[in-house]
């Protein structure tokens, strides 16, 4: 994200010439509005981290300890012992990278055949696809709980219910992936993909080797937030998962809290663990994440 | 098209396509035929009741509360959450000392999923351990119940979705903020008008097409409000944060009822809620809006 000027400079220039030479602040003014803002934004996060390295009896002290004497790490295998939060990291891995490559990938395939190829009944069902975009996922939530179960008990048993598999299958391929996709290669000039074509290129071949290159910043974007969906997703998991092994995340931890609901520390110990990695990945990633964020925005508007 | 390319298209579109009809498309039509049945998982037949389930909702009282307090949530939560990103992105938008950091810690309220975010309020607006109720006691105000509360736990959860949303706001303004081309500021601020007024008759109508998109994205995420109430309050105490789709979820998957036929009436109660909601909003919003060029 590009670094921002100052809108506002001239204009102080304007008011400090009219109103003659004004005392002014050695800083900024905006850091007096900014720092107690940035205290709020922060401190839910520094409470939670404070209160897992605390004994119980100085989470309950009153008034609040605000600096622990010393820090205690005991919560943090305590609170493994009791939930496997590695296991939940791990499924809500595989579940988040699965679904986002499954995502580019028949995304990519369908919104090019969408934008490259007429065919009868394509203008009909791109219309059939976008309408579920408007449709909430309360709408489908039971029949999808329904095929889920189907799926699982006759087809196949991995995408059955209580399978991280059913946290990925229903949201393999998306609407909204599909027409992003192909509204980006619609962008792309068609003059490359014919040259190829006529070079004798296949048309699986024009698209890996030519049109997703060149789609590499819309990628990205979809990636990015089919990720953070996925990640994130949790009236999907509760429904469909009770078993404790297959759980992601969100789920793990809900389920830790309701069965230590007012051990504090080990509550908090818990939610850093569950925390991090996302903390990690997203600060790592933080330019694509706040790209693709924002470019929703702007589309939007 | 030659019967080659044909095969081609369809060997592309099959994969994404079977995905979305197996699981978008067909689902809104059994969910649409479920709301018409008496359909609960134990019993074996499934005998269609005509409109029955929808007529149930307006007898129902917990819908017309479930109603009242989705609303009284969406009215609240989204020009909280306008306010403050817009108020922070604007904050935000200038090059001085620090400013990443300020801006970090915006976007890190992105990166917490709902459940943790509505663990660390709970913790943080406990009744009696609470470091909140600790600053109500220095400032002389009296202890809260908050999310014990059934005057103030549907209170606590707009501050604590709020909070939850900051960094989206945040980042969708000052990206509006940053294509606002600078010459039109300096040029009114040359002619001599106040900030104040630069802001509000140059900067905000430029921000309404980020701010339309924001309030429609923010209206229907209200309106579907669940993880934080399932997770703090499970709709109570005494119902007073059972919210439409939390209510759906209780009458499907909550306890033993599995209750389908009546949860799909629900369900698409909401999507006629949503769907209304959206188009006023877009309605009032064309008129509204400022779009350049």
């Amino acid at each position: 994200m590009a670094a921002s000027s100052a809108p506002a400079a001239p204009a102080a220039q304007a008011v400090a010439l009219r109103s003659g030479r004004r005392w002014r602040l050695p800083f900024s003014p905006w850091h007096l509005v900014l720092i107690p803002a940035t205290i709020v934004l922060i401190f839910p996060f520094a409470w939670l981290l404070i209160t897992s390295v605390e004994t119980p009896a100085e989470a309950l002290h009153f008034p609040p300890i605000l600096i622990p004497h010393q820090l205690d790490f005991g919560n943090y295998p305590q609170a493994l012992q009791a939930a496997p939060f590695g296991r939940f990291f791990l499924n809500s891995a595989v579940v988040a990278v699965v679904t986002v490559l499954c995502n580019l990938l028949f995304c990519a395939m369908a919104g090019y055949a969408f934008a490259r190829y007429r065919f009868l009944g394509s203008g009909l069902l791109f219309a059939l696809i976008m309408t579920t975009l408007m449709v909430p996922f309360q709408v489908t939530m039971i029949p999808q709980y329904l095929i889920t179960k189907w799926l699982g008990i006759h087809v196949v048993g991995a995408f059955g219910l209580n399978h991280i598999g059913a946290l990925i299958v229903p949201n393999a391929a998306t609407a909204f992936g599909i027409f992003f996709l192909r509204q980006f290669f619609r962008t792309l000039p068609i003059e490359y993909e014919e040259a190829a074509r006529v070079d004798g290129a296949s048309r699986l071949k024009v698209l890996w080797r030519i049109v997703l290159p060149l789609s590499a910043p819309a990628l990205s974007t979809l990636a990015a937030l089919t990720f953070i969906d996925s990640w994130n997703n949790f009236l999907w998991p509760l429904i469909a998962i009770n078993q404790t092994s297959e759980m992601t995340v969100p789920l793990g931890l809900a389920n830790f809290q309701g069965a230590h609901s007012t051990q504090w520390t080990l509550l908090m110990a818990g939610n850093v663990m569950s925390l991090i990695p996302m903390i990690i990945i997203f600060f790592a990633a933080q330019r694509y994440f706040i790209r693709s964020v924002a470019a929703t925005g702007l589309a939007g508007t | 098209m030659r019967p080659r390319e044909q095969a081609a298209a369809w060997a592309f579109l099959t994969p994404g396509v079977v995905i979305i009809l197996l699981f978008g498309v067909a689902p809104v039509v059994w969910s649409a035929v479920l709301s018409l049945q008496r359909n609960n998982l134990f019993s074996p037949n499934t005998p269609f009741v005509g409109l029955a389930n929808y007529r149930q909702m307006i007898h129902d009282p917990v819908i017309a509360q479930a109603i009242g307090h989705t609303l009284v949530y969406t009215a609240l939560f989204v020009p909280g959450t306008m306010i403050v990103g817009l108020f922070l992105a604007v904050a935000m938008n200038r090059k001085i000392r620090f400013i990443s950091v300020y801006r970090t810690a915006a976007y890190a309220t992105m990166a917490i999923s709902t459940i943790s975010e509505a663990l660390v309020f709970i913790w943080l607006f406990d009744p009696s351990y609470g470091i909140v109720n600790y600053l109500f006691h220095v400032a002389g105000i009296p202890q809260q119940q908050f999310l014990s509360s059934p005057s103030e736990a549907l209170y606590v959860i707009v501050i604590m979705t709020i909070w939850g949303w900051t960094g989206f706001a945040v980042v969708v303004y000052l990206a509006a903020l940053q294509g606002i081309p600078q010459v039109l500021t300096e040029a009114a601020a040359i002619d001599g008008a106040s900030r104040w007024t630069v802001f509000r008759r140059i900067t905000l109508p430029l921000l309404s097409p980020a701010s339309l998109f924001l309030m429609v994205w923010l209206t229907i995420n209200a309106l579907q409000l669940f993880d934080e109430v399932y997770f703090s309050t499970a709709g109570g105490p005494l119902n007073s944060t059972t919210v439409l789709v939390y209510y759906l979820y209780e009458q499907a998957f909550g306890g033993a009822n599995f209750n389908f036929g009546y949860a799909s009436a629900i369900a698409y109660f909401l999507f006629l809620i949503i769907m209304v909601v959206t188009v006023i909003q877009f309605r009032v919003g064309r008129r509204l809006v400022h779009y350049r060029s």
